[in-house]
C-alpha cells in the first residue's frame, strides 16, 4: 500500500516536473532517497571503510553488505560482515529497519558463538567509529526535517538542486545544505552546520558510477562508489569505497536470519 | 584418555576437510594472534600452598585459526588452538579450543568436533546454557572468550520460519574449571578432610549428554525453549574415605526470551535444575534442585555509551539441607550493572561489570579499559575484585585475591 502511494506519488512528481519545470523540495528528496538507499529490490557490496585522523593516521574496515528492500513496504534488511581488522573479523550484523518504529538488530560475536539482540543505538552514533552515523548509513527519516529548495547549481559540471533542510528537533546539525544531482537524484555534496552555523561535517560523493545490469543494460543504478565525510571540528575523515556493486540478484530472506549470523552464506559473503 | 580420542577425533576429521579444501584449490584462511597476559594480587596475600607468589597469571599465547570452506560454501571446517607458556610453573601446553567439520544441506546445518556453544541472554550469569566455563581465566583476566569450553560431540540445527531447531549430543564430559586454588584464596568446606579425588562420568553411551534449544520469533521476541540432560559441570562432594569430588547428574529445562523495549533490549530466562536428588536418597551431597530467574535490560545512555543491569535469583527447592557447613541459603540474588563506554572513534572502550548480591552480602568489580593502538595491536588493563562479610559465599571467598591485569594482544 506505502509502496503504491510512493509510485503514485513519483508520478505526480514527474508529471509535475514536465509541466511546472521544477519539482518541490519533498518530491527531490524522496527520490535522492529512493536512489541512494533503495536502489534495486536488493544490493550487494564490498565496502573499504578508512579512517584517518588529521596527522594521517590510517584505521582499515572491510566489511560485506548486502541489503533487501521490502516489496510491500520501506521496510529494509541489512547483513554486515566484517572481514578487517582481526579484532572484529566474523563480527556480523543483522538489522531488520523499520522507518516508523525502533528497528531490530542483532549482533553476532564469534568467540562465544553467540548471537544477541542489541539497543537501536541512537540514530546519530557514529557507525564503528568511524565519521558516518547510522542514520547516514541506512537513511533518515525525511518527515524529521523541513525542506526547501534554495537554488539550482553547477557542481562539478554537474546541475545541482540546492535544498536545505532543518531538524524540527534538537539535533546535533541545526541546518543542512545538499547538492542533489538533477540526473541522477543523488547526493554530491552535504554540508553540515551546528548551532553557531558553522560548518561541522562535509559529505562529499568523490565518485559515481552507473551499475548497469546483464547485457542490453535494462537496468541501471547510479552508485555512489567512493565517497567522504570529513570531521572539520577534528579534521578526522573517512572515506568509504565500494568493491564491486551488484543489484538485484535475488537474495533470498533466509540470508537476513540469525542463522547467516553464525554461518554466512558464502555465495555473498567473500 | 577420552579427551585425547575425542581431540585425535576432531582433528582428523578436520584434516579430512582440509584436504578436501585444499585440494579443490581454495585458500585456507590462516589468522590468530599474539597474546601476552598477566595478573597480579593487590592484596599482598598468597593463597597457602600457592605457585608464583604474587603473579596470578603470567603467560604467552600464540593462537592459530585455521578456517576454509568448500567451493559450493557447503563444507567447512574450522581449527583454533592455542600454543601457551606459563612463565610462573614453565609450562608449554597445547589448548585446543576448537575442531570441527560442518556440513550445510537446506535448512540442516550439522558440526561435528570440538566447538563453543552459547546459549542463553545473560551476561556471566548463565540459566540455559548448560555448557562448561573457564572461571579460572576469567578472574584471572584472560580475554573474555577464554570464559567458555568447547565441547566435543555432534550439534545439529534446524532452521525455519515456522520453528528452529538446534540439538547437541555431547558423548565427551567437560567440567567447569574452577579458580584454582593454587592460584586463588578459595573456600573449602573440605579442606580440613585433606586429599581427594576426582571421579567424572566417563565416556559412555548412558553417560551421553542431550540439549535441546526450541526457538522462534514470537510477535517480535526471540523466544527459546530449552531442555538438557547430562552432568553438574562443578563438583559435589562425597566426603567418603577418599573425599570424592563428583559430577551429579542434571537435567535442566528452561525458557528464555528477548526483544527490544522502549529503545532497548529486555531479556528473561527462567530455568529448572533438578540434580536428582529426591531420586538418590543415599546421596545427601548432591545440591538441591532449584529454580533460577534472570531479567536484564541494556540500552544506550549516549553516544557510544551501553548500560546492562540483571536481577538474578536462584530458589531452593527444599527436600533437606545437604550436610555442608555453612548451609546454602534457600534464595540468592545477584544484581549486575555493566557500563561499556567507547571514546575517540571507538579507539579507547571503558568498562565496568558490578555485581552485588544482596543475600550473600558479597560483591565483585571488574573494570576494564582497552586501547587501539592500531588494527593489530591491543592493550588492555583491568582489575578483578572481590569483597564480602563472609569468606564462604561466592564472591566472598576470593576476597583475598583481588588482582590487576594487563593483556597485550597483536592480531594476524
Amino acid at each position: 500500500m506505502k509502496n503504491l502511494a510512493f509510485t503514485v506519488l513519483s508520478i505526480i512528481g514527474l508529471v509535475v516536473v514536465t509541466h511546472a519545470g521544477t519539482p518541490t523540495a519533498d518530491v527531490i528528496m524522496e527520490k535522492s532517497q529512493a536512489a541512494f538507499y533503495y536502489a534495486g529490490t536488493d544490493m550487494r557490496t564490498k565496502v573499504l571503510m578508512e579512517l584517518v585522523t588529521d596527522g594521517g593516521k590510517k584505521r582499515t574496515r572491510v566489511l560485506s553488505m548486502l541489503r533487501k528492500n521490502d516489496s510491500k513496504n520501506r521496510n529494509q534488511k541489512y547483513f554486515l560482515y566484517f572481514h578487517e581488522p582481526g579484532d572484529i573479523r566474523r563480527t556480523a550484523f543483522l538489522v531488520w529497519k523499520y522507518p516508523e518504529r525502533d528497528d531490530d538488530r542483532w549482533i553476532f560475536i564469534p568467540a562465544l558463538n553467540m548471537v544477541r539482540r542489541v539497543a537501536a543505538k541512537d540514530s546519530r552514533s557514529s557507525f564503528v567509529g568511524s565519521d558516518f552515523t547510522y542514520e547516514d548509513i541506512s537513511g533518515r527519516d525525511l518527515s524529521a526535517d523541513e525542506h526547501t529548495l534554495l537554488r539550482e547549481e553547477k557542481l562539478d559540471a554537474s546541475a545541482c538542486y540546492v535544498i536545505q533542510s532543518i531538524p524540527k528537533s534538537a539535533m546535533d546539525y541545526t541546518k543542512k545544505l545538499s547538492w542533489i544531482d538533477e540526473t541522477t537524484f543523488l547526493p554530491r555534496k552535504e554540508e553540515y552546520y551546528d548551532a553557531q552555523n558553522k560548518l561541522a561535517r562535509l559529505f562529499v560523493a568523490e565518485r559515481i558510477d552507473i551499475v548497469t545490469l546483464g547485457t542490453g543494460a535494462k537496468q541501471s543504478y547510479p552508485t555512489v562508489t567512493k565517497r567522504t565525510m570529513k570531521d572539520l571540528k577534528s579534521g578526522h575523515r573517512t572515506e568509504v569505497t565500494f568493491l564491486g556493486v551488484d543489484y538485484d540478484m535475488g537474495l533470498d530472506d533466509g540470508v537476513f536470519t540469525e542463522r547467516s549470523l553464525a554461518n554466512p552464506p558464502s555465495k555473498w559473503v567473500q | 584418555m577420552g579427551s585425547v580420542n575425542s581431540k585425535l577425533l576432531a582433528v582428523l576429521l578436520s584434516s579430512g576437510v582440509v584436504t578436501s579444501v585444499h585440494a579443490e584449490g581454495r585458500a585456507i584462511d590462516v589468522h590468530g594472534f599474539l597474546l601476552g597476559a598477566a595478573a597480579l594480587h593487590t592484596t599482598g596475600e598468597r593463597p597457602v600452598g600457592g605457585q608464583g607468589g604474587d603473579f596470578v597469571l603470567g603467560e604467552g599465547r600464540l593462537r592459530l585459526d585455521l578456517g576454509g570452506r568448500t567451493a559450493s560454501g557447503k563444507g567447512s571446517f574450522s581449527v583454533r588452538g592455542d600454543l601457551s607458556l606459563d612463565a610462573i610453573s614453565s609450562d608449554l601446553k597445547v589448548d585446543v579450543r576448537e575442531a570441527h567439520a560442518g556440513l550445510s544441506a537446506g535448512p540442516m546445518d550439522i558440526r561435528l568436533g570440538r566447538q563453543i556453544v552459547t546459549w542463553g541472554v545473560g551476561d556471566l550469569l548463565f540459566i540455559a546454557d548448560v555448557f562448561p566455563k573457564d572461571w579460572d581465566s576469567f578472574f584471572s583476566g584472560r580475554p573474555a572468550e577464554y570464559l567458555k569450553h568447547g565441547v566435543d560431540g555432534f550439534r545439529m540445527t534446524y532452521s525455519s520460519d515456522i520453528v528452529g531447531i538446534d540439538f547437541l549430543t555431547i558423548p565427551v564430559f567437560t567440567s567447569d574449571t574452577l579458580p584454582s586454588s593454587k592460584r586463588f584464596t578459595i573456600f573449602d568446606p573440605f579442606s580440613a578432610l585433606g586429599n581427594w579425588v576426582e571421579e567424572k562420568p566417563g565416556t559412555t553411551m548412558g553417560n551421553t549428554e542431550l540439549a535441546l534449544r526450541v526457538f522462534r520469533r514470537v510477535g517480535g521476541a526471540d523466544l527459546s525453549f530449552y531442555v538438557y540432560r547430562g552432568f553438574s559441570r562443578s563438583p559435589a562432594v562425597r566426603p567418603d574415605s577418599f573425599q570424592t569430588r563428583f559430577y551429579p547428574r542434571l537435567t535442566v529445562a528452561g525458557s528464555s526470551g528477548q526483544g527490544n523495549l522502549l529503545s532497548g533490549v529486555l531479556s528473561m530466562e527462567v530455568g529448572h535444575y533438578d540434580f536428582g536428588a529426591e531420586r538418590a536418597v543415599d546421596e545427601p551431597f548432591i545440591p538441591n534442585s532449584q529454580w533460577r530467574f534472570l531479567v536484564g535490560y541494556q540500552c544506550q545512555l549516549w553516544g557510544d555509551s551501553t548500560l546492562g543491569i540483571q536481577a538474578y535469583e536462584e530458589a531452593l527447592t527444599f527436600r533437606a539441607l545437604p550436610a555442608v557447613n555453612p548451609h546454602p541459603d534457600r534464595y540468592r540474588t545477584v544484581l549486575t550493572s555493566r557500563l561499556t563506554q567507547l571514546l575517540r572513534y571507538q579507539v579507547w572502550k571503558l568498562g565496568l561489570f558490578a555485581a552485588y548480591s544482596p543475600t550473600d552480602h558479597d560483591y565483585f568489580l571488574r573494570p576494564e579499559v582497552s586501547y587501539k593502538m592500531t588494527d593489530s595491536l591491543n592493550l588492555s588493563f583491568g582489575a578483578n575484585l572481590f569483597g564480602g562479610t563472609a569468606h564462604t559465599t561466592y564472591f566472598g571467598q576470593f576476597d583475598k585475591s583481588d588482582n590487576v591485569f594487563f593483556n597485550v594482544r597483536f592480531d594476524f
